[in-house]
């Protein structure tokens, strides 16, 4: 008798589905455009850079918005910015790592002793620099994979590790002291120097100095000669990754394996392997800040990306990242660095204690955190 | 007794003999000193829904997680086709043509309709060196093979957060068919649900039966069993209790058999351990 309720039902079902849909639907709002341009991870960090650029547009002195100005805030947002990217992807995956910034501090006593100490040229510098730096992420990786203990303290004792690495690594290689000098010279006259040192596209504001588009000195020179490389690394690195996070298969399997490992794993993703190469793109991330940091500064320090992690988290929230993974947007932590950079250089433009800095992150963080729960819950419907 | 189901079970089989997709004879599984399953037999055939049930505990879990390529089973015998399998992963199981849609595991709410529905296997569209997902195709398929079970996706690029548990349910169970599944395992599909979403998740069991794949639905609940079950078996400490066809037992019977057989078994572990 239940049988035949059942046949006879599943025969109706079969049938009506051109009728279904409208019923079906009642209860379902139209999409607005309202909830699609809600739904968007990176609303929160695009608000945010709106208000704090307007912000300093009333306080800020002129010279901030000039060229020259925005190459001035730039250049720092774009060094936080390669390792905030990092972070977002590996916050997406579902992972955190809190050892990027002593990271920095360690691929930077590499790349100074390979290059100083060991006299490698800087081709081969940069390789191991990359190489050592990979192996540490793949390390952190595998550590918090195969025991399962949660990424937080796992790279919280490689925060310590690394840090003290560093130090007990630079008094070997200068006989005592806790900075590596003479990265310069040993660099010098090195063809691939130029991509990760200095400005880029000279040639480019060198022509619109001579047809009159930027500000000039006397000499018909352009008063900024180029664009620091270190956004150029950053522009193409927020692009790229932006396209392979939304657009691409690797993409979908981050994603899946930050919002429910387990989902994913029986999904046929492979979660291990996913994590596996966030924790070491994360690490390549630290390495190439630090070779872009070591090269414009010349010598490479212990307090190298000192609280960077923390930064660099904190930009990938504003971003739109949710600390229990499986949501965030590289273009959004992208945004968050360059909020960070017009915050910190901003503050020396206006007659506002530079010391509120510290103040404004905290209040910033906390601000983006309620904001992204707030969006999220509205967006996915979240009961 | 579980030999005398077993040859119930294959004697039934034999009626339609290349229809069995799934045989399992005396699995057994041991974690550590925990033996899960002790000597577990079922088939499974084409177009045709196996119940299995049992209690907690009773090795309905293991059983299909060895199913899924989840476990290794410790011994015994496990034929897809006819064919003796030995899975690695999840992955080879999905390949063999066994879908597993686990109760809650299934979807991940954050992420879209279309991405949950391909994900892990995203179609992909290449462009000169570069590879990435092709979302129209993805977004039209997902719109396409919800609207074929009712269920009207408005916007595919919608988080499944948004969707009830019953069409979750339905959105995991479609993805598996979509995928060329042979077998469906549905663990436990109707035991979060109210009347109506059950009503829609069993209704959508029926259709992908008529369609010849097998399906393995795992309850707790006998009148759900009853809805649509072909055959029934039950499991308890285990071990396959018995194997029935839809004529040889009734909801009486299957509810005393999932009740009786604990008692049985506690009675007989205070006897002494021997059954």
């Amino acid at each position: 008798m239940v049988d035949k309720t059942a046949q006879s039902g599943g025969e109706a079902a079969a049938e009506p589905p051109d009728t279904t849909p409208a019923q079906a639907d009642e209860r379902i709002r139209e999409v607005s455009a309202m909830t699609k341009i809600l739904r968007r991870p990176e609303l929160g960090a695009i608000a945010g850079l709106i208000l704090v650029t307007v912000f300093f547009l009333i306080t800020a002195n002129a010279n901030m918005f000039t060229l020259a100005g925005i190459m001035n805030f730039m250049a720092p947002a774009a060094q936080l910015g390669i390792l905030a990217i990092g972070a977002a992807l590996l916050m997406v995956g579902g992972e955190f790592d809190l050892s990027v910034g002593s990271m920095v501090a360690f691929a930077g006593l590499v790349f100074g002793t390979c290059l100083v100490v060991l006299g490698i040229p800087l081709p081969g510098a940069i390789v191991i620099t990359f190489i050592v730096a990979g192996a540490m992420g793949a390390l952190n990786g595998q550590i918090v994979l195969r025991t399962g203990l949660p990424s937080f303290i796992v790279t919280l004792a490689f925060l310590f590790i690394l840090r003290g690495m560093t130090l007990v690594g630079l008094k070997w290689a200068t006989g005592g002291s806790t900075q590596l000098r003479g990265v310069k010279e040993a660099v010098e006259g090195s063809w691939l120097a130029g991509f990760f040192s200095g400005d880029a596209l000279e040639g480019l504001f060198a022509w619109f100095a001579s047809m009159g588009w930027v500000d000039t000195f006397k000499n018909g020179l352009p008063k900024v000669q180029g664009v620091p490389v270190e956004v150029i690394w950053f522009v193409i690195f927020a692009a790229v990754a932006t396209w392979v996070l939304v657009r691409t298969r690797f993409g979908n399997w981050i994603f899946a394996a930050g919002g429910d490992a387990n989902a994913a794993r029986n999904s046929g993703v492979a979660v291990n392997r996913v994590k596996t190469i966030l924790f070491i793109l994360t690490a390549c991330c630290a390495a190439l800040v630090a070779i872009l940091t070591v090269l414009d500064a010349g010598s490479t320090d212990a307090r190298r990306g000192f609280q960077k992690e923390f930064e660099a988290i904190i930009a990938a929230v504003i971003g739109g990242c949710l600390l229990t993974g499986g949501y965030g947007s590289a273009i959004g932590a992208a945004i968050g660095a360059v909020i960070f950079g017009m915050v910190l250089i901003g503050l020396t433009y206006t007659t506002i204690d530079q010391d509120w800095y510290l103040v404004f992150l905290g209040g910033m963080l906390l601000t983006a955190v309620l904001f992204n729960n707030f969006i999220r819950k509205r967006a996915t419907g979240e009961r | 007794m579980t030999d005398n189901s077993s040859t119930n079970g294959a004697s039934n089989g034999a009626a339609n003999g290349s229809d069995v997709l799934i045989d399992v004879r005396d699995v057994v599984k041991h974690f550590g000193s925990v033996i899960a399953l002790n000597g577990v037999s079922m088939a499974v055939n084409r177009g045709q829904v196996l119940c299995l049930l049992g209690d907690n505990g009773a090795g309905k879990s293991t059983l299909i997680k060895t199913l899924a390529g989840v476990h290794k089973p410790t011994a015994g015998e496990f034929r897809v086709e006819g064919r003796a399998v030995d899975f690695n992963s999840p992955r080879d199981a999905l390949d063999a043509g066994i879908a597993t849609v686990y109760q809650d595991l299934a979807m991940i709410p954050l992420m879209s309709v279309t991405r949950n529905f391909f994900m892990g296997r995203e179609p992909v569209k290449r462009l000169g060196p570069f590879r990435f997902i092709n979302f129209d195709e993805a977004d039209k398929t997902t719109r396409e093979e919800m609207q074929k079970i009712g269920i009207d996706v408005r916007d595919p690029q919608q988080a499944v957060g948004t969707l009830s548990g019953g069409e979750r349910q339905c959105v995991a169970i479609a993805r598996a068919v979509y995928f060329g599944a042979k077998v469906l395992i549905l663990d436990e599909p109707t035991s979060a649900l109210g009347v109506a979403q059950t009503s829609m998740v069993l209704k959508y069991v029926d259709q992908v039966r008529n369609k010849g794949l097998g399906v393995i639905f795992i309850t707790h609940n006998v009148r759900h069993a009853m809805a649509v079950g072909d055959r029934f078996t039950v499991l308890n400490r285990g071990k396959t209790l018995g194997n029935f066809a839809r004529d040889e037992i009734n909801m009486d019977e299957l509810q005393n058999l999932m009740a009786g057989g604990k008692e049985l078994q506690q009675l007989s572990a205070s006897l002494g351990g021997t059954v």
